[in-house]
């Protein structure tokens, strides 16, 4: 019987079965950030066992609240930091380097097909865009991957979405997962893991890819999964170049990682994207899903561009091309936040934070800060958001606010509208 | 290892997640002790009191999805550091089921049917649940009404309740 990419993965990984279904496996990489790192080294500390299990395999970041806004906020990063200096972990991105985890670790070449990664941070799942198995996990499972390099999961159901048709223009990466949420609900993959296969993700983009992964755990999945290809390879060739004669041969070897066609499914779903319009949320749930044009006029108070769904460099220039020559309404305050030094810098190059500024948004530093209401961006009770993120639990960007979720070019149409409504790239 | 008996909190809301559990807001402290005002603050519930409802009790029952979201293990902390140490639900993300178990706390899915003959029973009454963790069975009890409900509880599961957790049980066995 053949095997899904995720068994192929967990088998060359395993390290123990402990019961029924239950499997320990080896770890590649874990990632850590500081609001869910210190906490684990900390405990570690006070059991004695300070150590890590290799600081090659472990990379860290400051990223949810940076700079410090407080004293507390300020220890975290501190706990981490020293933490960092003390193991040798040479991969720390601390403040003038760091952007947000999900965004700057894939731009280090950090995420490769077959791997296996963890991190205390449930959008983990974003790096399964390299064909990796990648994991969100709590402060415990985080503390034995940093200690032991092991972690333990239920083998792997696996529900493949194969996503076809021809995608209007105007429609993207986020619409698309939007969409397939609404679909399958916010339990609908709970404990299993979602492929993302077909004709449209063949032609995607990593970064589209990543926006794709990203939410897979909005529908409960443990990861979401593309297999690796020649868009693989190139996005990583700067940093595999030494390992492989050509891109072909890497090719080769990375193609083990992918489904083979007997592989038993738990689903198989066929998701066409030909008639799709941009998607938008409209409740306290990411399934909670509808088109943009039913949600037209709503007026909201703030834009949120950014966030490890949509704050990378192909976002950027999306909204940037909706806002050329517009201003953000005047009841509107516009917030664009790169997701990391190299998408600022390339931001910078290309004219996008002119465009930005010129319209009238306030451009941050890389930070996950407004995503989950704790800096830079934090709504007052009553507020309404259109963001590019990816939740819009109750209270999720600050106490009382509501959160729309929707594609960077909804979201750039919707600031110079004032009010929710459909971009000028989308001509249906 | 922890008791998992104890006065009733019914939720009856399904995909109750982590954010309701514990804002990010408070994510920014360092002990488990200082979560604990602020447990289920942002519960989007229809007359829920988070200071009032959750007084006395220790137990939560609710429905699917429990501790979707985030993978803040604050969440079953601000639980742990209120007294629950038990909770039963539908089904759970699965993050957040893993992170009980990590705690050494109870996290136990009942069927669907079990589930709503407990609340069509139960709800509204001063319910109390006794665990007997040999027979996995709950005792439940409200005024002059018992009912015994079976649990599933693997062996991994049940050594990391006995074990104290996963750091140790790993440590000693990897």
């Amino acid at each position: 019987m053949g095997k899904t990419i995720a068994e192929k993965i967990f088998d060359s990984h395993q390290i123990d079965n402990p019961s029924e279904d239950i499997h320990v496996i080896r770890l590649d990489a874990v990632f850590c950030h500081e609001i869910t790192t210190p906490i684990a080294i900390n405990d570690l500390i006070g059991r004695g066992k300070d150590r890590v299990f290799d600081s090659s395999k472990i990379k860290a970041v400051i990223d949810h609240v940076t700079p410090a806004k407080d004293s507390k906020t300020a220890m975290q990063g501190k706990i981490l930091r020293d933490w960092a200096r003390r193991h040798d972990i040479r991969n720390f991105f601390d403040i003038g380097r760091n952007g947000v985890c999900h965004a700057i670790f894939p731009e280090k070449g950090f995420a490769r097909p077959g791997y296996t990664i963890i991190m205390g941070d449930s959008h983990t799942c974003t790096y399964g865009a390299f064909g990796a198995f990648a994991a969100g996990v709590g402060t415990t499972a985080l503390e034995v991957g940093i200690l032991k390099g092991v972690c333990a999961f239920r083998y792997p159901k696996t529900i493949q979405i194969q996503i076809t048709g021809r995608v209007p223009d105007g429609v993207f990466s986020k619409d698309i997962i939007l969409s397939i949420i609404g679909r399958l609900g916010v339990n609908g993959a709970t404990n299993k893991i979602i492929e993302f296969t077909g004709p449209v993700v063949e032609k995607m983009s990593m970064e589209a890819r990543m926006t794709l992964c990203n939410m897979a755990i909005e529908a409960g999945a443990t990861c979401g999964i593309c297999y690796p290809d020649m868009t693989t390879v190139e996005y990583l060739w700067e940093f595999i170049k030494n390992e492989y004669t050509s891109q072909e041969t890497a090719l080769k070897a990375y193609e083990i990682y992918v489904s083979d066609p007997d592989a038993q499914y738990d689903d198989l779903i066929e998701h066409d994207v030909g008639n799709l319009s941009p998607q938008i949320t409209f409740g306290y749930k990411p399934d909670h899903v509808r088109p943009v044009k039913d949600m037209e006029g709503v007026k909201i108070d703030q834009v949120y561009i950014g966030s490890c769904t949509n704050g990378r460099i192909e976002d950027l220039r999306v909204a940037a091309q909706v806002l050329k020559n517009n201003a953000v309404h005047e009841s509107v305050r516009g917030i664009v936040s790169p997701a990391t030094p190299t998408v600022y810098l390339r931001a910078l190059e290309e004219g996008l934070i002119q465009i930005f500024m010129d319209a009238g948004f306030c451009v941050t530093n890389p930070t996950c800060g407004a995503c989950l209401g704790m800096s830079n961006g934090v709504l007052a009770e009553g507020e309404v958001c259109a963001s590019t993120t990816n939740r819009n639990f109750n209270g999720r960007m600050g106490k009382g606010g509501m959160v729309h979720l929707m594609s960077p070019a909804t979201a750039a149409a919707t600031a110079i509208a004032g009010h929710i409504t459909n971009s000028k790239l989308f001509k249906g | 290892m922890k008791k998992f008996n104890g006065k009733v909190l019914f939720l009856d809301r399904s995909d109750i997640n982590t954010d309701e559990i514990i804002p990010a807001k408070y994510l920014t402290e360092v002990s488990k002790k200082a979560l604990k005002p602020y447990l289920l603050e942002d519960l989007n519930l229809e007359g829920f009191n988070p200071q009032i409802d959750t007084r006395c009790k220790s137990v939560i029952i609710t429905r699917a999805n429990f501790g979707c979201g985030s993978s803040r293990e604050h969440a079953p902390w601000a639980l742990e550091v209120n007294g629950f140490f038990l909770v039963i639900a539908q089904s759970f993300a699965r993050i957040f089921r893993q992170n009980m178990f990590n705690c050494g706390m109870l996290a136990a899915e009942l069927p669907d049917k079990t589930i709503n003959y407990i609340f069509n029973t139960f709800s509204g009454k001063e319910t109390f649940i006794e665990t007997i963790l040999e027979k996995k069975e709950f005792i439940i009890k409200a005024d002059d009404l018992i009912e015994k409900v079976n649990f599933v509880l693997s062996d991994f599961d049940l050594s990391l309740l006995k074990s104290g957790g996963w750091v140790e049980y790993a440590d000693s066995k990897y």
